[in-house]
C-alpha cells in the first residue's frame, strides 16, 4: 500500500518532468545567460566580462527609443486591425460555416504552410510600384503615378496583420464555437433582439478568445523584424531589427541582450496591465452576468 | 569545360537567386548562430598583436607548418554559387593530387558565419573546415586580430607568386598576404534601369539628385554606405578619419531625410531595380551581369566618377584546421591560369589572375552560338577583368586599428540605416 501511495504521489511530478526539463533547458537557462550577458562589458576581440554594466540598458533605451515606440505602435495597430477583420470572420465561420467549417479554417491556415519569409516576400510582388495591385490603378489614373505602398510604415503594418491573422481568428473561433446554441435560443425566448443577443451574450462569451487572440498577435507582431526588413523603407525600423543587428553585425551582445530584456519587460508589464483590465476572471464574470 | 550549364534552367534559376544566398538579408540562419555565440559568453577573447616584421612572420610560419603533412582530404567552406555545381575544378584537383575535397556552400554572410565559428575557435576546437572564404572587412580583421588564422607558407604557393596580379599581393587589409590570398573580387558601384532613367548616372552625386526622390536604393551595410558618403565628399575611405565619418554621415542623413532614399537594402535591391520600384541603386558588380543573363533584363552598372570600392573574398585557413597542407595546396591550385579562367567564366566576378583573360578569349573563340556570345562578354567585361583605368578608380575598405574605432564607425553609420 505504501509503495502504491508513493507512486501515486510521484506520478504528477513524473508527468510534469519532461515539460519542466524542456522549459529549463530551452527557456530558463538561455534567459539567465542572456540576463547575465546584458550586464557584461567588453567586445568580441577582448572578451566580455561580467561587471554589472547597467549602462547597456541606458545606452540601448536612449539610442533606440524611437524604434521601441514605433514597434509598440505598429504592434498595436496590427492587433486592432486584425481584431476588426478577424472577429467577423471567426463569427461567420462559427455560426454560419455549416458543414464546411473545417474547410474555411483550413483556408485561414493555408498560407501558414508557406514559410514566413516567403509569404512576406510575396507581398513585395503584390505591393510593388508597378505590380498587380498598383499597376492597373495607376494606368487608369485612379492614383498618382509616383504613389507607393512598399517601403512605408503602412506596408509593414499590413504585413504584420497578414502574417499573424490566424492567431487572432482561431482563438476567437474556438471561444465562439463553444457557445451552446441553446443559450442563444434562450436569449431570443427572453425577447432579446439579434443585436442585443450579440452584445449581451455572444460577445461577452467570446472575450476569453479575444484576450488570447490579442496576446498571440500583439506580442509577436511587436517583436517581429521580418516585415520591417522586407516591406519597410527608411524610418520603419523596428526594435527586432535593431536587436538582430546588434547580435549579428556588431556582435554587441550586451546591448542586444539588454534591448531584448527591455522589450520583454515592456511586453510583460503591458500584458499584466491588460490582464488586470480585462483579466480572465473578469471575463468570466462578464460572461456570467 | 562543358558550357551546357548556361542553357540549364537550374543554372539560370541559381543565378537569379545568387545574392539571396550570398548576403542573406534576413540572416535568419544567423539567429541560431547567435545562440551559439551566447552559449560561449564566458569565453574570453584572445587578441594577439599581428606580427610586424617579416622575421616574426617567418618564425610564426615555421612554427605552424613544421611537421604538418598531407592527409589526402580537405574540407572547404564557401559561399553559395561561387563555383560551378559540377565542381570541375575540384574534380581536376582530386585527379591530380589524390586529395579529395568536401565542398560545402555554408557561408551566407560574414557576420553570421563569424558568429558561428568564433566560439569554436576561441575554445581551440575544430570548425570542421580547413579552408574558408571571408570578405575583407570588419570580420576578416577580427579573425586576424584574434589570432584565428594560419600564417601562410608562401613556399607552398608557387602559382600564386607567378600568376596573381601585383595589386592582390599587397592588399591593405593583409599586406604581404600573411593570412590570405584572394578567391575573387567585386566592385560596389551604381546600377540603374535605363527604362526609367533618361540620363545615365555617372557619379555618386546622382544618387543625391532630388529628381529621383523615393527611387534611390542604398545599402544597409555600414561600410558600404560609409564608402559612398566619403567618396561623394572626395575623401578616400581607406584613409578616412572619424571627422570625415561625421561629415559623410551628415550627407547621408541629408539624402535620407529629404526622402530620396527609398530603402536601405541588404542584398535584395536587384529585383526592385528590375521591376522599377527603384530606378538607381548602389550595387555589386556581379549581380547586374547575372541578372541580365538570367532574366534578359537590361540593367546597367557604372563605376562612378568619384570612385567606387572593391572588396575581395579571401581564402584563409582557420587555426584549428585538421588538413592545412591539403588546404594550402588547393589554394594554390586555384591560381593556375586554366583553373582561374574556368572559375571566372562561371562566377563572373573579378579574378585575381589577369592571364585568365586570354584563356577565356580562347574558349570564346572555340565556342559557338549563345555560349560564344556569353564567353566573349565575360572575356571583355570590365567587371571580370578591370582595366588599369578601372582599377585606378577603385578604393579599399577602411581597416580599423582597434575595436573601439570600429564600433565608433558602426555606430555612426548604422544610426542612418536603422532609422
Amino acid at each position: 500500500m505504501r509503495g502504491r501511495g508513493l507512486r501515486a504521489a510521484l506520478t504528477p511530478y513524473a508527468l510534469v518532468f519532461p515539460g519542466a526539463l524542456w522549459l529549463g533547458i530551452f527557456f530558463v537557462i538561455p534567459t539567465v545567460v542572456m540576463l547575465s550577458l546584458s550586464l557584461h562589458s567588453g567586445n568580441v576581440t577582448d572578451g566580455y566580462v561580467f561587471t554589472w554594466n547597467w549602462q547597456s540598458y541606458v545606452d540601448g533605451i536612449t539610442t533606440y527609443t524611437d524604434q521601441i515606440v514605433r514597434s509598440l505602435v505598429y504592434g498595436f495597430l496590427a492587433t486592432v486591425i486584425e481584431l476588426i477583420i478577424g472577429f467577423p470572420v471567426a463569427y461567420w465561420i462559427a455560426f454560419k460555416g455549416g458543414r464546411h467549417k473545417s474547410v474555411y479554417l483550413f483556408l485561414i491556415l493555408l498560407p501558414f504552410l508557406v514559410s514566413f519569409v516567403l509569404r512576406t516576400i510575396s507581398w513585395q510582388f503584390l505591393l510593388s510600384d508597378n505590380g498587380i495591385l498598383l499597376g492597373p490603378l495607376k494606368s487608369i489614373g485612379l492614383i498618382p503615378k509616383d504613389m507607393h505602398i512598399l517601403a512605408t510604415g503602412a506596408a509593414v503594418v499590413c504585413g504584420l496583420v497578414y502574417n499573424f491573422f490566424p492567431f487572432m481568428v482561431l482563438p476567437i473561433y474556438a471561444a465562439l464555437e463553444r457557445i451552446d446554441p441553446r443559450v442563444l435560443e434562450a436569449a431570443q425566448d427572453l425577447y432579446a433582439s439579434k443585436f442585443q443577443t450579440f452584445l449581451r451574450v455572444v460577445f461577452p462569451l467570446s472575450l476569453p478568445g479575444v484576450f488570447a487572440g490579442v496576446l498571440m498577435t500583439f506580442v509577436p507582431a511587436t517583436s517581429d523584424y521580418v516585415n520591417a526588413t522586407v516591406l519597410g523603407g527608411t524610418g520603419n525600423t523596428m526594435i527586432g531589427n535593431v536587436i538582430q543587428n546588434q547580435f549579428l553585425i556588431n556582435q554587441d551582445y550586451p546591448v542586444a541582450s539588454a534591448l531584448s530584456f527591455t522589450l520583454m519587460a515592456i511586453l510583460l508589464i503591458g500584458i499584466f496591465i491588460y490582464a488586470r483590465a480585462l483579466g480572465t476572471e473578469d471575463v468570466l464574470e462578464v460572461a456570467a452576468r | 569545360m562543358n558550357k551546357d550549364f548556361i542553357n540549364d534552367p537550374a543554372f539560370l534559376r541559381g543565378m537569379t537567386t545568387r545574392r539571396i544566398g550570398r548576403r542573406d538579408a534576413f540572416r535568419l540562419a544567423g539567429l541560431s548562430a547567435a545562440g551559439l555565440a551566447l552559449a560561449a559568453c564566458g569565453v574570453q577573447g584572445k587578441g594577439s598583436p599581428r606580427p610586424t616584421t617579416s622575421a616574426q612572420v617567418q618564425s610564426e610560419v615555421e612554427k605552424y607548418w613544421s611537421g604538418k603533412v598531407k592527409n589526402g582530404h580537405v574540407n572547404f567552406a564557401n559561399w553559395p554559387l561561387y563555383m560551378d555545381p559540377k565542381q570541375p575544378e575540384l574534380k581536376e584537383f582530386t585527379k591530380r593530387t589524390g586529395i579529395t575535397v568536401t565542398y560545402k556552400e555554408v557561408i551566407q554572410d560574414n557576420p553570421s558565419w563569424f558568429a558561428k565559428i568564433q566560439p569554436l575557435l576561441a575554445a581551440g576546437q575544430s570548425i570542421n573546415y580547413d579552408l574558408m572564404v571571408i570578405t575583407n572587412g570588419i570580420h576578416f580583421t577580427q579573425l586576424v586580430r584574434l589570432g584565428y588564422l594560419v600564417p601562410l607558407d608562401h613556399s607552398k604557393l608557387p602559382n600564386f607568386a607567378a600568376n596573381a596580379a601585383e595589386r592582390y599581393k599587397n592588399e591593405s587589409f593583409d599586406p604581404g598576404n600573411v593570412y590570405s590570398i584572394p578567391w575573387a573580387s567585386g566592385m560596389t558601384g551604381i546600377a540603374y534601369n535605363p527604362k526609367y532613367v533618361d540620363t545615365p548616372p555617372t557619379k555618386i552625386a546622382d544618387l543625391w539628385n532630388p529628381k529621383y526622390k523615393g527611387k534611390v536604393g542604398m545599402m544597409a551595410d555600414a561600410q558600404e554606405i560609409a564608402n559612398f558618403g566619403l567618396l561623394l565628399l572626395g575623401i578616400k575611405p581607406e584613409t578616412s578619419t572619424p571627422d570625415d565619418w561625421e561629415k559623410a554621415a551628415e550627407k547621408l542623413r541629408e539624402q535620407r531625410d529629404s526622402g530620396i532614399v527609398r530603402k536601405y537594402y541588404d542584398q535584395s535591391y536587384i529585383d526592385p531595380l528590375a521591376k522599377g520600384d527603384i530606378w538607381l541603386t548602389m550595387a555589386w558588380s556581379g549581380d547586374v551581369f547575372q541578372k541580365n543573363i538570367s532574366d534578359g533584363t537590361d540593367l546597367r552598372f557604372v563605376i562612378p566618377e568619384e570612385g567606387a570600392t572593391i572588396w575581395t573574398d579571401n581564402m584563409v585557413i582557420p587555426k584549428t584546421a585538421e588538413n592545412p597542407v591539403d588546404a594550402i595546396m588547393l589554394m594554390d591550385f586555384f591560381y593556375e591560369v586554366e583553373i582561374a579562367a574556368s572559375l571566372a567564366e562561371y562566377i563572373n566576378y573579378v579574378t585575381p589572375v589577369p592571364a585568365a583573360q586570354e584563356v577565356v578569349r580562347k574558349h570564346a573563340a572555340e565556342a559557338t552560338g549563345e555560349d560564344k556570345r556569353l564567353l566573349e562578354q565575360v572575356a571583355e567585361s570590365p567587371l571580370v577583368f578591370p582595366s588599369e583605368e578601372d582599377y585606378a578608380k577603385l578604393h579599399d575598405y577602411r581597416n580599423f586599428t582597434s575595436t573601439e574605432e570600429q564600433q565608433k564607425f558602426e555606430r555612426i553609420f548604422q544610426a542612418i540605416t536603422t532609422s
